[in-house]
């Protein structure tokens, strides 16, 4: 049989066999409604107490500012419009930046037809946010702050900390979407005076379809999900028990430091093998400002969706961000953000790693990806030569 | 996504390259767009494609359509050829997802060019 190697763990990770174990009893046996008073709704409500405090603790905050959602995406919902409409006599300005995902995105264009105000920041060509441009765009009006912690697609992790101290400094709250970076960087909420934050469990090892809203005991929040109560009456909905669990084990075992140490070496090695084929660029920065997880290259020459699909052919699965990949016809808008020209983005591949992944993955990795290159440029009408790719791309390879 | 046919034509094009004394010529596409396809004929006296290949920068589509594409003319008159239509293609690749059509369409464009290059030559 072909081996695999999955390296698409930004887009979403294999359930650690621990987490299933975990999660398993409250299929089956400990099945209760954690609102139901008997022993089984008891059951079910301690082990979704206890994971809150386990989530609570990984994030330096209070157990009752854990809400649990079902994900990224809902966390980022209702952080923005949740804050946005109990906050509308105060203000009805946002500020983002143009590199969220998007459903951060896609939340700020519907805030923006029910008549809030959105300011886009820029970022510079490795992602990061420029911090003046940030302060001087706070208004009086201005009441979120919505920034990526760790990017997605090129592993940009922002100085949260300093731009927790500009949203404290003109009193404005700071939310994060954490998805990618939760446990692969530190998130200390009180340290970077975070107000809220989204995190989600099938990013870590997790399963899909559960995820937390962190929300400072001092927001002024209104709830989305209207139902029976539940999670101290900030999101209805009877609670995702197994889902909770699971999350908190994840969290659990993805808590050590020296996962991050061993991804990060594997990260360099893959960034290092991949940049030594000829006319190759990473995207984003290097070093300990970029997700231990992420890496993120331009195939001058080749085209994402081809690159994609040879590899996967030889068994390596990874993501593009080129208009080509098949589903949307849209290119990045992130590698956009940070200057790429079309060529360029319609040329990337993003290759992620997770704590399972080995060295010698890598290295087959590493192989296939020169002899996948190698293919598609032997068969391109645009030549290799610098000369060529200096015009194609405006700029020396 | 991509039909098993389609795949078997990207991994394995049996038409890649360039024909070094070519009589015809044709491109389209650029870099920008994601697309370039450059196909290469060689006709003879009695307007019969002898050989076709094609040279391509894309996704999946682009080149599995291009491969099919030569393999469908190849041995054809170029009247014949001209009468091609993307949809022939299409239906050659056992489908092709309904946003990937203009790949096919592309591959069309570039023989055409390629024939007009080589009547404009004689």
């Amino acid at each position: 049989m072909q081996r695999s190697v999955y390296l698409d763990n930004a887009a979403t990770t294999m359930v650690d066999p621990e987490v299933i174990k975990a999660m398993e009893p409250y299929f089956d046996r400990h099945y209760g409604n954690p609102s139901s008073i008997h022993q089984l709704g008891r059951e079910a409500r301690e082990a979704t107490e206890a994971s809150r405090d386990r989530i609570a603790a990984s994030i330096n905050s209070r157990a009752d500012e854990i809400v649990f959602t079902s994900g990224g995406t809902e966390g980022n919902n209702l952080a923005l419009k949740g804050v946005a409409f109990a906050n509308r006599k105060k203000g009805k300005h946002i500020i983002t930046t143009k590199i969220e995902h998007k459903c951060i995105l896609n939340s700020c264009e519907w805030l923006e037809n029910e008549g809030f105000k959105i300011t886009y920041l820029d970022v510079n060509r490795e992602g990061f946010v420029d911090l003046e441009q940030l302060e001087n765009s706070i208004t009086k009006e201005t009441v979120l702050v919505s920034i990526i912690h760790g990017q997605n697609e090129i592993g940009t992790i922002q100085d949260l900390q300093t731009i927790g101290k500009i949203c404290k400094e003109h009193d404005v709250w700071l939310h994060t979407d954490a998805c990618q970076s939760y446990t692969k960087t530190e998130l200390d909420v009180k340290k970077y005076n975070i107000a809220l934050a989204t995190l989600n469990a099938h990013k870590l090892h997790g399963p899909k379809g559960v995820g937390a809203l962190y929300i400072r005991e001092d927001v002024e929040f209104v709830p989305w999900q209207h139902g029976g109560g539940q999670e101290s009456k900030r999101r209805g909905g009877t609670e995702n028990v197994p889902g909770i669990v699971g999350f908190a084990k994840a969290v659990e075992l993805a808590s050590n430091k020296r996962h991050i140490e061993r991804m990060t070496k594997l990260r360099d090695k893959l960034i290092e093998g991949i940049t030594k084929i000829e006319d190759v660029s990473l995207n984003g920065p290097r070093g300990s400002r970029r997700l231990c997880n992420n890496a993120n290259f331009s195939f001058f020459g080749v085209e994402g969706e081809g690159l994609g699909m040879a590899l996967e052919q030889e068994g390596v699965l990874t993501s593009t961000g080129s208009a080509c990949s098949s589903r949307s016809l849209e290119k990045s808008h992130v590698l956009k953000a940070i200057g790429l020209s079309d060529a360029e983005i319609n040329s990337s591949t993003r290759m992620s790693i997770s704590r399972f992944t080995t060295e010698e993955e890598i290295d087959y990795a590493i192989e296939k990806t020169e002899y996948a290159v190698k293919k598609l440029r032997a068969i391109s009408p645009i030549k290799k030569a610098k000369e060529v790719l200096k015009n194609v791309f405006g700029k020396s390879a | 996504m991509y039909s098993e046919k389609a795949l078997e034509h990207f991994k394995n094009p049996k038409f890649a390259g360039e024909i070094k004394d070519a009589n015809g010529i044709g491109e389209v596409g650029n870099v920008a767009c994601g697309d370039v396809i450059k196909v290469y004929i060689k006709v003879n006296k009695k307007g019969i494609l002898e050989d076709v290949r094609f040279q391509t920068y894309g996704c999946v589509a682009a080149i599995a359509a291009s491969d099919a594409l030569c393999e469908m003319a190849r041995g054809k008159h170029i009247d014949d050829v001209l009468k091609m239509k993307y949809e022939d293609i299409v239906k050659e690749l056992g489908g092709l997802p309904p946003v990937k059509f203009h790949c096919s369409v592309m591959g069309i464009q570039a023989l055409k060019k390629a024939i007009e290059n080589y009547k404009k030559k004689r």
